[in-house]
């Protein structure tokens, strides 16, 4: 469970979230929305501490990361697992010892048992025959399912996806989207995603939060979305002529 | 802190980017300069920067000694026709323009545009691309494991490089003596054995290990704090071999200087 109250961040002159506050549940996927630009990308920076807030604070299950040190936060860190947009494999490393790499970090394991366990998580995520390639040499869908695989290599208590299904065909998207869910009940973990994809949205979500200029403009699930009459968030979710039609067919 | 020294040099000038460059680069280095938090995994990056840096550089090394040593020698004998001139003089020119200035300087200069800009546009992929965001994610502190490992095996395997350029350049005086009839051979073994003064080696690498850890942090300073996309680390990487080659001159005149004064 993660609990954000009140942060605030600003670059310069400029406010990019403000008072923001959220009770992100554990075994569940806490979908966070909005358009470009609405400071969603900002905000799962200040929950990891990739940037520091200016205000309000941040608990992860009752240890209150805005007051950490360096080297607590660095522990916490340990417990947390990331999907970035592009997946940030390292690029001189196999799929393999891309898995491989925290585990020979943070833990004790002998050689065989870190090869049984990237290969097990490899498995996790439906990617096999892949262990040898580099990152360049296979598709943006696996490498997605290397990042997860990765991610969750440690057995993470948190799971942060920037936007998974960024540059993903529709097929591909929903199979990512699966695997999330699923390692999310599986695992019992505090998951946050970060999308600006209703498919997504609409495929996995269990809690939503709608930012909108930088503030958290709207929050509930996913009946409750279909059912809003916030006028930001309709113009958002049905911002296609398409949705548009199909929400004034619902309407009557 | 930061905002009264703003406020003594002002947002926009000069001293303050400068001041502001030297004060990320010191911090980088503080950071950088602690414990490994695996030592096995630091050893093996420092071995594979070794080979990255100095294996991978001693063919362009050595060409480029053997020519330099040659053009020395075809130009000492050249400009010291005069019967004057003492027989010794083109090999004694020819050894101590290697050790002294063409081996330590020239070479490390040469070793910024091909390691420095390869540090810097490594690093600077790494970070536009967000894998030191996920290092950092991971509970790794991305300047020690990056970082040190470079500067370490630069300040380890250039000074190689350069005794293994000096041994070259002082080799190519002499096919360069045979090949072209510049000098007689014999005259040229005369004049590389004439009054050494091992103290130049010494000075040689003393000023080799400043320079090797001034191109590889400097190098990877630019690298590290790239932000925005792939025209940015281009732009990372030529400002770290055009500051590192800055920063190299320089030293090489203060240590020049304190050396052999």
């Amino acid at each position: 469970m993660i609990e954000i109250g009140n942060i605030s961040k600003s670059f310069g002159e400029r406010q990019v979230l403000s008072e923001v506050s959220m009770y992100l549940e554990t075994g569940k996927v806490n979908m966070v929305i909005g358009q470009s630009g609405a400071g969603k990308s900002v905000f799962l920076k200040c929950l990891v501490g990739l940037t520091k807030t200016d205000a309000g604070e941040i608990i992860y299950d009752k240890r209150n990361f805005t007051e950490m040190n360096y080297l607590q936060k660095k522990d916490l860190r340990k417990e947390i697992g990331m999907l970035f947009q592009g997946g940030a494999l390292f690029d001189s490393l196999t799929v393999e010892q891309n898995v491989i790499f925290p585990l020979e970090m943070f833990t004790n394991m002998s050689k065989a048992e870190r090869i049984e366990r990237a290969n097990f998580c490899l498995k996790r995520v439906n990617l096999t025959n892949a262990n040898k390639l580099y990152p360049a040499e296979i598709s943006g869908g696996m490498k997605k399912r290397v990042a997860i695989a990765r991610a969750i290599a440690m057995n993470p208590k948190y799971l942060f996806c920037d936007e998974p299904n960024s540059g993903l065909d529709p097929q591909t998207s929903i199979v990512i989207d699966n695997l999330i869910k699923e390692i999310t009940l599986e695992y019992n973990i505090t998951t946050v995603v970060i999308s600006h994809d209703m498919n997504s949205v609409m495929e996995i979500s269990d809690n939503i939060y709608f930012i909108f200029s930088g503030q958290k403009w709207w929050e509930g699930n996913r009946e409750d979305l279909l059912r809003t009459d916030n006028k930001e968030l309709c113009d958002f979710v049905y911002a296609s002529s398409f949705m548009k039609e199909f929400k004034k067919s619902q309407n009557k | 802190m930061i905002f009264q020294i703003m406020s003594i040099f002002g947002k926009n000038a000069v001293m303050f980017k400068i001041f502001k460059e030297f004060s990320g680069y010191f911090f980088m280095l503080r950071k950088t300069f602690t414990r490994p938090q695996k030592m096995k995994i630091f050893f093996r990056r420092f071995f594979e920067e070794v080979e990255a840096i100095g294996l991978d550089s001693l063919g362009l090394v050595a060409i480029l000694s053997i020519f330099m040593g040659g053009v020395i020698l075809i130009q000492s004998a050249y400009n010291f026709q005069n019967p004057l001139i003492p027989a010794y003089a083109e090999g004694l020119a020819t050894r101590d323009s290697m050790l002294l200035e063409f081996s330590p300087t020239i070479i490390s200069l040469i070793l910024v545009g091909k390691v420095g800009s390869s540090i810097a546009s490594e690093l600077g992929t790494m970070r536009v691309t967000e894998q030191i965001d996920a290092l950092q994610i991971m509970g790794v502190d991305p300047m020690n494991y990056l970082i040190l490992p470079k500067v370490m095996a630069g300040v380890f395997i250039i000074p190689f490089l350069i005794v293994i350029s000096m041994f070259l350049g002082v080799y190519g005086g002499y096919l360069a003596s045979v090949l072209t009839d510049a000098i007689p051979a014999g005259r040229y073994i005369y004049g590389i054995q004439y009054g050494f003064e091992p103290y130049y080696v010494v000075y040689a690498l003393i000023k080799t290990v400043v320079f090797a850890f001034i191109l590889t942090s400097v190098s990877a300073y630019h690298g590290y704090k790239t932000q925005g996309g792939a025209l940015e680390v281009g732009r990372s990487s030529t400002k770290a071999v055009v500051y590192s080659t800055i920063v190299i001159i320089f030293f090489n005149l203060v240590l020049t200087k304190l050396l052999l004064n």
